[in-house]
């Protein structure tokens, strides 16, 4: 837990002790589950770093926040959910997108602008959504999914399901107002929602030491009962153990849970962040030590559930994947301008 | 038919749709077992149980938040923010977040719910109470705002709101509350985006919204009687859609028109109305468009300074008459 030990360096005295620690005993994957997290990290990864070679040659746009570093934590939390369950997050949430099974084509196309976007170019990188997938997007404002995730989950009390809301937002995120609004009635009403906090330690520019007077973002629900872990967002196991034991919790009528990951964001805040606040020493250690895919490549051949030869093969594919999205995005038709005039309350 | 007070209309209204309708939900700060601050919603709770009619926490971002994300999911919340004024407390739902869902996701969002608000002043509590906010929501793109004077038009306007997939502001008058009028019997149903003529007549036009539509036809009446001036008033009742077929047509044969606005002067719903009227009626003006508003100012508290600034039915008549007698 590297990155929860930085994170104790830089934090005040939080001398309040964890309420769980995940880290004792990491339950591991099978073979199954291992190639599968794999192959949806990579997918990940490679598409951000598609989207952000795109965005420097000038084909997207606007704002784009890339995911990459934080794989696990979407990756091990989609692998805890049923059929009905809802995913709903921030601006950094193309990640989450892919998670959830929407098309890379589709999303790659919003990110260009063109007229197969998931949103018909009408949303952008931070604007999709796709209901068929249980994702509810895609919020610009920071904070402002965390009432929407909590009302999901409302509604699926309402109408008797066991369903959750997964609702996502970051450690700069856990400062906003409406987010404690948002625990009170989660609490309050006892609904199924797990608020996963991802602390990537900077929320844009800023540490999370340097805005928040306490840093374990975890302990964040205690005034309101609301349970809460810290995980090592790094490890996909420790992810989806953590994950197993909210969805678990929520199914079962206890109402809201929180689950703080500890991740890291290689990139900068935004593609228009040079992310000079931190050293490039800090990003390597992390990038070396703690990398979350090369955490499982290494767990796959050091338990021969895959070869170099395997591995080159489903890296090939998921490039492949992502070199046909990019292809698309690039050659799809732009929208026609009648699609200003679509989807339009009157 | 009976005879209904406003306040009444509203827990009929509401009450009309969530018994037609299991997906219809009702949450906002002490509107259930308290009724209402203004008791505009008692015996909901008795009615319909804790499960459809709730008791919030005071979280405006929350109960909007809440009622969005039911709504995205099917369900028909209809939820209340007490005071208009607070509706500064929770406007990213109000301006970032419902208006934009089903543009944004190429039409798979959709955000079927209905703020209900106390708006508009007469009860003299002051700047951060007494507020008539509707011009704030006329301005965003994607939402729509209605305002009844009656309570025919509160159960009939409801209904319309809570039956159509988009957000939909419903600004009731605090100081309508207590005023009575003739409702039919039975389930009603009006229509968004229509006007009334009131009262009809061919020397000018008096547009009007909530409170001032009464304002505006006593003054209509004092107009008649005293000046021989005969007004046409037309009750807008909803401010998006905006009926400007009723409205043009209503200066065509009037050629004059007013508007009676409880909102502050600057971007009231007025200046966008004399705008249109000015784009697509010009030449069948005989005089420049007059609007009747509230002063860019805070509200104040006290009784005689509160009359003060509000439009009344004397500073209706005597603007109307000196504007057509000049």
């Amino acid at each position: 837990m590297a990155v929860a030990d930085a994170q104790k360096k830089s934090s005040r005295a939080d001398t309040a002790a964890p309420e769980t620690d995940t880290a004792a005993a990491v339950p591991p994957l099978t073979q199954e589950q291992e190639l599968s997290a794999y192959r949806q990290m990579l997918l990940i990864r490679r598409f951000e770093e598609k989207a952000g070679q795109m965005y420097g040659m000038g084909l997207i746009g606007g704002f784009c926040h890339l995911y990459i570093g934080q794989e696990a934590v979407v990756v091990g939390m989609q692998m805890t959910l049923k059929d009905g369950d809802e995913v709903i997050t921030g601006y950094r949430d193309h990640g989450h997108m892919l998670a959830c099974g929407m098309d890379p084509k589709g999303v790659m196309a919003e990110l260009t602008g063109r007229q197969h976007g998931y949103s018909k170019g009408k949303g952008g990188s931070m604007h999709m959504f796709s209901v068929e997938k249980g994702f509810f997007g895609g919020h610009g404002i920071v904070g402002a999914q965390v009432p929407l995730g909590t009302g999901l989950a409302f509604a699926n009390k309402y109408r008797g399901s066991d369903n959750v809301s997964v609702t996502y937002f970051g450690d700069g995120a856990a400062n906003q107002g409406q987010v404690y609004e948002s625990f009170n009635m989660a609490k309050l009403w006892m609904l199924p929602v797990i608020y996963v906090i991802e602390n990537n330690q900077y929320g844009m520019g800023t540490s999370v030491a340097r805005a928040s007077a306490t840093t374990h973002l975890y302990m964040r629900g205690r005034a309101h009962d609301i349970p809460g872990e810290h995980v090592d967002g790094m490890d996909v196991r420790a992810v989806k153990a953590a994950g197993e034991k909210a969805v678990k919790w929520c199914r079962e009528g206890n109402g809201p849970i929180i689950l703080e990951m500890l991740t890291y964001r290689y990139r900068g805040h935004s593609m228009s962040d040079p992310a000079k606040y931190r050293t490039r020493e800090e990003v390597e250690k992390v990038r070396t030590e703690h990398d979350p895919i090369e955490q499982v490549r290494a767990r796959l051949l050091s338990n021969k559930w895959a070869s170099e030869d395997d591995l080159k093969k489903i890296d090939a594919a998921v490039r492949a994947t992502v070199n046909e999205a990019a292809e698309f995005a690039t050659h799809d038709p732009e929208p026609d301008p009648a699609e200003l005039w679509t989807d339009v309350v009157r | 038919m009976a005879e209904l007070t406003y306040r009444d209309a509203v827990a009929r209204g509401i009450a009309q749709e969530m018994a037609r309708d299991p997906d219809v939900i009702f949450f906002g700060e002490d509107v259930a077992k308290p009724g209402g601050v203004f008791k505009a919603t008692v015996g909901l709770y008795e009615q319909f149980g804790p499960k459809r009619v709730r008791d919030t926490p005071i979280s405006e971002q929350a109960i909007m938040g809440a009622a969005m994300g039911a709504a995205m999911t099917g369900l028909k919340p209809i939820a209340e923010i007490m005071f208009s004024d607070f509706f500064a407390v929770c406007f990213d739902y109000i301006a970032n977040e419902f208006p934009k869902s089903r543009y944004m996701s190429n039409g798979q969002l959709k955000c079927p719910l209905v703020v209900r608000t106390g708006n508009g002043a007469g009860s003299r509590f002051g700047a951060q109470h007494s507020q008539s906010v509707e011009n704030w929501c006329m301005m965003i793109p994607g939402l729509k705002v209605v305002a009844p004077s009656n309570p025919r038009d509160v159960i009939g306007l409801m209904a319309a709101a809570v039956r159509d997939p988009d957000p939909v502001i419903f600004f009731e008058h605090k100081s309508l509350y207590p005023v009575k009028g003739e409702v039919p019997d039975g389930e009603i149903v009006d229509t968004l985006g229509t006007a009334a003529i009131v009262r009809p007549g061919k020397d000018a036009s008096i547009l009007a919204l909530a409170l001032m539509v009464p304002r505006a036809l006593e003054a209509a009446e004092r107009l008649k009687a005293e000046h021989g001036i005969d007004c046409e008033v037309i009750d807008v009742r909803s401010l998006v859609p905006l009926d400007t077929q009723t409205i043009l047509g209503s200066i065509a044969r009037t050629h004059r028109v007013f508007t009676v606005e409880e909102n502050p002067r600057l971007c009231g719903w007025g200046a966008e109305i004399v705008s249109i009227i000015a784009d697509e009626a010009f030449y069948d003006l005989d005089g420049p468009p007059v609007r009747i508003t509230t002063p860019h100012i805070p509200l104040p508290a006290a009784d005689v300074l509160e009359d003060a600034v509000l439009p009344t039915v004397q500073r209706i008549t005597e603007t109307v008459r000196r504007s057509l007698q000049s």
